[in-house]
């Protein structure tokens, strides 16, 4: 670091010291490289209402309805994985934004960029996963479109994935709902989508086969709708950065504090070996069919109920509480008693030495 | 999973905090060396639970930590060559150097690889002859053997295209480093688990004698860490200093024999920097003689590099203990983890990183901000 830098970083404290002037494979990750990403690089171009709202979909008004729209695109390798391939996470996934928003998805859209050299098996094994989750979740998918690009242009396949669902005005939950007094409740166990692609992606042999949760959380949702409507404050699926990452946006955008128990989490053995084995933490990890709702602690037995009802949702669990102290910091209260903050990370976690 | 999760029992943690707590007459100051322990210990919040009967300080076992700027600087160059495939481990990879990070090189252009293995970085060259294959030898006595051991395949199978850049350092001569320096506070050791499955205790032995301190070869989950607190209390609290093993499971007295014999013959002791620190005599391992070929150093002609460390950044006082990594007037402020002014602030295992991951909402409550 040259002295002007640094002296140039002490006046504008706390900017950035070494910030890079490319896009950085951290800046997709979900932490606070791909916040700093949108909010410099996109949002002062697009800014209008519905994007700055940031929700997993936009809101929109068409004539008397409130309409929700989410696009994803998904660039997953492998493209095939226990428990999934890229064709059924992609409708999962955007099926699952749109769901969050408390709407029902009705119609998806897919586009495809697609590599010269695929496989046509691979391609037919994945738009039929494709076409299988969308008829299990009872959304056509009603428009498309594909592009071939060169050999090495692109990793056998992307997919990009808009869903459209209608609002219940009754039913809104949205992050900054969450208020003290609250209970953070998960719909199942964490981290089996992350791991299962890293198993693959990185060739360790773990000895169990860990596999991809992804699920369409259609039902879970609908269920909670039915049961709490407006009392569900919150709704997420904590994707790309784990819960943690998820709970983190919460307190942000709520101005709460949150405190979670860590007794009370579930991790799956084998999801909890291999994170030990590379020193990564489950709370980070990728989840692809596991919801977060924040509903108020008298509201807490019935939305567990009604999560437990649905296979997705047995191990559904009530993992923490929305506080007033520490606002805007979620806090792990240790099995041992001890607390640590659980911060958004920087990037991607990265494996460590030994 | 047997021989895990007893050890991560939070009732048996819980007791023996307490008998800790029983114990101490007041409060002591023990030095964990391994950068895995400090992060058990902030993770599970142990040092908010012991404070008021021992002291914890972060020693300098992060091997990201105390990598020199010029290797990293030197790593940057390799990788930044058309020619080559650089690889790592992970937590290698967002190292400030001198300019940039390897993140950024990779983003430039440069190959930059994550391996978990350095026998994956042996696969990688033979997989692309064309290509120069280089893997980043890091780390204290637990990553030596397998490094060691990618080096000898690469010998015995002739792999002409692979090298390591080597900055391998020792644990006792920082031990000895710390203990004999004027301001030392240090007075009982946990010593790292990992590198004593490798090594053994007998190394640590003359340094308990020497300098009176409880030397613990402890593991790494809360439990170990606890049992291993609670072992070097009561050897203090009876006036003792000897060495004793906390990690029966995985550590014996003389150590791993073929790993040890498989580092010895491959490395041999050097002087080593060590980032924040400086030169620490007979700290480091380097490749003998008979491995030269496989020296980045030497292939690519990298010589000695001029560096200058960031003024402001204070991790040679952390790594040595005099100073907690909140106490630094950069901390959480011109220095984050996605900023981070050093190294210690980097890695999973940094003491920096720890703080400000796990700790930082406690040390702000406790200094009322």
């Amino acid at each position: 670091m040259t002295g002007q830098i640094l002296a140039a970083s002490i006046l504008t404290c706390p900017a950035p010291h070494t910030a890079s002037d490319r896009v950085l494979l951290g800046h997709g990750s979900g932490g606070k490289m791909g916040a700093a990403l949108l909010r410099d690089h996109f949002l002062p171009y697009l800014s209008n209402p519905a994007l700055d709202a940031l929700g997993d979909a936009a809101v929109v008004p068409i004539e008397d309805s409130q309409i929700a729209i989410s696009t994803d695109t998904f660039v997953v390798s492998p493209l095939e994985f226990p428990g999934g391939n890229i064709g059924s996470l992609a409708v999962h996934g955007t099926l699952n934004d749109v769901a969050m928003m408390g709407a029902r998805p009705l119609y998806l859209s897919a586009g495809f960029v697609l590599e010269e050299g695929l496989e046509l098996e691979v391609l037919d094994r994945i738009v039929r996963a494709m076409g299988a989750a969308a008829a299990a979740a009872g959304v056509p998918l009603v428009t498309g479109d594909t592009k071939v690009v060169e050999r090495g242009k692109a990793d056998g396949m992307f997919i990009n994935t808009t869903g459209v669902g209608l609002l219940d005005p009754g039913f809104r939950p949205a992050p900054h709902r969450a208020e003290p007094g609250d209970v953070v409740l998960v719909s199942g166990p964490l981290g089996r989508h992350g791991m299962a692609i890293m198993a693959v992606r990185e060739g360790i042999a773990f000895e169990t086969r860990i596999e991809s949760d992804s699920a369409s959380l259609g039902p879970l949702v609908e269920r909670l709708g039915k049961t709490l409507a407006g009392d569900v404050h919150v709704l997420r699926d904590p994707t790309r950065g784990g819960l943690a990452s998820a709970l983190n946006e919460i307190a942000a955008a709520s101005g709460a504090g949150i405190e979670l128990d860590e007794a009370a989490i579930a991790v799956p053995a084998d999801v909890s070996a291999a994170c030990d084995m590379l020193g990564l933490d489950p709370l980070y990890v990728a989840n692809e069919g596991v919801l977060t709702a924040i509903v108020p602690a008298g509201a807490c037995d019935a939305a567990l109920a009604s999560l437990r009802s649905h296979p997705l949702g047995a191990a559904a669990a009530c993992v923490g509480r929305v506080v007033r102290e520490h606002a805007g910091l979620v806090v792990l209260r240790t099995s041992i008693g001890g607390t640590r903050i659980v911060d958004l990370l920087p990037g991607d976690q990265l494996p460590r030495i030994c | 999973m047997k021989y895990l999760s007893e050890y991560r029992d939070p009732s048996v943690a819980r007791g023996l905090i307490t008998r800790i707590r029983e114990l101490a007459t007041r409060r002591w100051v023990l030095m964990e060396v391994c950068g895995g322990q400090t992060h058990t210990i902030v993770r599970q919040g142990l040092d908010e639970l012991l404070d008021d009967s021992v002291e914890m300080i972060h020693g300098p076992g992060c091997p990201v930590c105390v990598t020199p700027l010029e290797q990293i600087d030197k790593a940057l160059r390799l990788a930044a060559d058309p020619s080559v495939i650089f690889t790592s481990f992970g937590d290698m990879l967002r190292v400030p150097g001198s300019e940039c990070d390897l993140l950024q090189v990779r983003a430039r252009g440069g190959e930059v690889r994550v391996v978990y293995s350095p026998l994956d970085a042996l696969e990688l060259a033979i997989r692309n002859p064309s290509k120069q294959v280089v893997f980043f030898a890091v780390g204290f006595e637990t990553t030596a053997p397998a490094n060691a051991m990618a080096v000898w395949r690469a010998r015995q199978l002739g792999v002409r295209n692979f090298s390591v850049l080597v900055s391998h350092v020792t644990v006792p001569p920082a031990m000895i480093a710390i203990l004999s320096a004027p301001d030392n506070r240090v007075q009982g050791f946990l010593a790292a688990g990992h590198v004593c499955a490798v090594m053994g205790w007998t190394e640590y032995e003359p340094i308990a004698a020497r300098y009176r301190v409880p030397i613990v070869v402890t593991g790494f989950e809360p439990v170990d860490i606890v049992e291993g607190i609670y072992l070097a209390v009561r050897q203090l609290e009876e006036g003792r200093h000897e060495v004793e093993n906390q990690y029966v499971r995985s550590v014996r007295r003389e150590g791993t024999g073929p790993a040890k014999s498989l580092v010895a013959e491959v490395f041999q002791l050097v002087n080593r920097q060590w980032r924040g620190i400086g030169e620490i005599p007979g700290s480091g391992l380097g490749l003998r003689e008979e491995f030269a070929d496989f020296d980045a150093e030497y292939r690519f002609g990298l010589g000695t590099l001029q560096v200058n460390e960031p003024a402001e950044c204070r991790a040679g006082d952390v790594l040595r203990g005099r100073l907690k990594p909140h106490e630094c007037a950069a901390f959480g402020c011109r220095c984050t983890p996605e900023h981070p002014l050093g190294a210690p602030m980097v890695s999973s295992e940094g003491a920096c990183a720890a703080y400000y991951n796990y700790g930082r909402f406690r040390h702000t409550q406790r200094m009322g901000v």
